[in-house]
């Protein structure tokens, strides 16, 4: 058993916070599930066990946000330095919404969909409101 | 796709609609809006409609929670049209939340409960900075994995825009085609916020220049304009300033009868013929991203209740929040094969006189997008055009007697259709 914990979004994070990338797997259907779920989408069961990925995947979609959320505007962020988001497929199928680092995301024709990349962890927030973030950099 | 073939319990017309003037209006609050879209619509009801006779109030309202500090808006909005004690409703489904509204209305007369039903909605989003408005409609996406990442609305939308411009090899210029011909609509539209061609604004820009002494911009038509990074900044790339809806101030509503009592309001109702709403993920959870399932699925509903087809349909008014929304949206309702909305923009077709108009209003993207008014705003631009009072911008050469709207919520995970019938 790679983990007891519920199938929730505290769990996710949680592990996260462990450097774990982890998603709930059907244990009748076989059917991931990225961020966790803990009814299988698919076939509707609700007996799932938790399963770690490799963190390997490809860029699937993305953009360099100019007009940002508050929160990154705080962090520095804005329209003459923008960020990149995007979701990202990872190898084992399902897709995940993340920060994707290192890049330029000042060019962002430069950035293709299906560029390779690989799960990065960075932290945000201090004491208890200190949470790891998920993100994706190019391999 | 499985889709059941539904049917209302009894036929829906629309007998009035009535759409307040598009903006940013420091004076104006929710309810002043409100009551400009009804005061018209009192005036649009051929054969007179006494307030005192509507049965209900469906009041599509997104982020007044945001914007005014108020939420509940449907009975406060309801005592300010003399409506106390009848019940009043907000939708709150994001952008659709007017279209839903529609749908709510629709249901009600069709089960037989109410006669006569006012739906619409409102929005004032002035209030906000553009920060504070990309934090308000934020609250739309899935804020546990969207948000985290960084996320905006247009952020979003731009997403899917690499994945349609991956998949089907669009540009960034078939994107502003559609920022050029809806504000080619929507400068024919006075309620438009942006009542005005796309080309007009770089004239516009240039002789500012020239008056102020300044360097004059070399832009030779309103492509060149749209690439230039100074004049069309991006706000999450692919998407720019022009590929964005703007934040607006506005109201809209229809008056819903029961068909049987329809021509007691006027000689030329406009149908409702069918009706279809669906859901779907957050963007990245989808099968396929370049396309939004639950508009696919609303339209089959629709089309599958009213009996028609696709290219039965004579116009359509599509949630173009972002320009790659048209695209995909034309796309999800049939018009056109997927990636064949690209063909389509290039050679004219979605245009004015072309052989399938899209948004004749100026769509979101011209007229404005107050949130929870624009479903609502959307059906009361197909009464028009089907009743021959859509003034300069009525399509030509048409005798518009089949019509549709294809309204979105959030970034896909809602979408209400409907179709409409002048006989």
């Amino acid at each position: 058993m790679v983990s007891q914990k519920e199938f929730t979004d505290a769990a996710f994070n949680q592990l996260l916070g462990e450097g774990k990338l982890m998603a709930s797997r059907c244990k009748r259907c076989g059917a991931l599930h990225l961020p966790p779920k803990p009814i299988c989408t698919n076939c509707q069961e609700g007996d799932m066990e938790w399963t770690i990925l490799k963190g390997k995947g490809k860029l699937a979609a993305f953009t360099t946000i100019a007009v940002g959320l508050p929160r990154m505007i705080q962090e520095g962020y804005g329209r003459d330095n923008p960020y990149c988001s995007g979701i990202v497929e990872m190898e084992e199928g399902p897709r995940i919404s993340a920060r994707i680092l290192n890049v330029d995301a000042r060019n962002p024709q430069k950035l293709k969909v299906g560029m390779p990349l690989v799960v990065d962890f960075f932290e945000r927030g201090e004491g208890e409101k200190k949470r790891t973030l998920l993100a994706f950099k190019p391999v | 796709m499985y889709i059941k073939k539904r049917r209302l319990g009894r036929g829906v017309a629309i007998v009035g609609a009535g759409v307040s003037k598009f903006g940013s209006f420091s004076d104006k609050t929710s309810r002043d809006l409100f009551i400009e879209a009804f005061s018209e619509l009192k005036q649009s009801v051929d054969r007179g409609i006494n307030p005192k006779d509507i049965e209900a109030l469906y009041l599509g309202n997104h982020i007044g929670e945001y914007c005014e500090g108020q939420s509940l808006m449907a009975p406060i909005i309801a005592g300010y049209l003399g409506m106390i004690p009848k019940p009043a409703t907000r939708v709150e489904n994001a952008c659709v939340s007017s279209g839903v509204a529609l749908r709510e209305g629709i249901i009600a007369i069709a089960s037989g409960l109410y006669d006569i039903v006012l739906v619409g909605g409102v929005e004032k989003m002035t209030t906000l900075s553009t920060e504070g408005v990309t934090d308000a409609l934020g609250s739309a996406l899935d804020a546990l994995y969207e948000t985290p990442a960084g996320f905006t609305f247009p952020g979003i939308y731009a997403a899917m825009a690499t994945t349609y411009m991956d998949k089907y090899g669009a540009k960034e210029e078939h994107f502003m085609k559609v920022a050029i011909k809806n504000h080619n609509n929507g400068a024919l539209n006075p309620k438009a916020q942006f009542n005005i061609t796309i080309k007009d604004i770089m004239n516009g820009r240039i002789a500012k220049a020239k008056q102020k002494g300044q360097p004059i911009p070399t832009w030779v038509d309103e492509m060149e304009f749209l690439k230039d990074p100074k004049a069309n900044p991006a706000v999450a790339w692919p998407m720019k300033l022009f590929d964005c809806s703007p934040i607006t101030d506005g109201a809209s509503c229809l008056l819903l009868v029961a068909e049987e009592v329809a021509k007691s309001f006027t000689e030329t109702p406009v149908y409702v013929i069918g009706t279809g709403q669906g859901s779907d993920y957050p963007l990245y959870e989808r099968e396929d991203m370049t396309t939004i399932l639950a508009a696919k699925f609303a339209a089959q509903e629709a089309y599958a209740m009213a009996g028609v087809k696709p290219e039965d349909i004579q116009i359509a008014e599509v949630h173009d929040c972002f320009t790659i929304a048209e695209l995909v949206g034309i796309e999800d309702i049939g018009f056109f094969s997927p990636g064949g909305a690209i063909r389509a923009v290039e050679e004219g077709i979605t245009a004015r006189d072309g052989a399938k108009p899209i948004n004749t209003s100026g769509g979101l993207k011209s007229k404005g997008h107050p949130v929870g008014a624009t479903g609502t705003a959307q059906a009361a631009e197909i009464w028009l055009q089907m009743r021959g009072q859509a003034g300069a911008r009525q399509v030509p050469d048409k005798d518009i007697s089949l019509a549709l709207t294809h309204n979105v919520g959030g970034s896909g995970p809602t979408c209400a259709v409907h179709i409409y019938e002048r006989r």
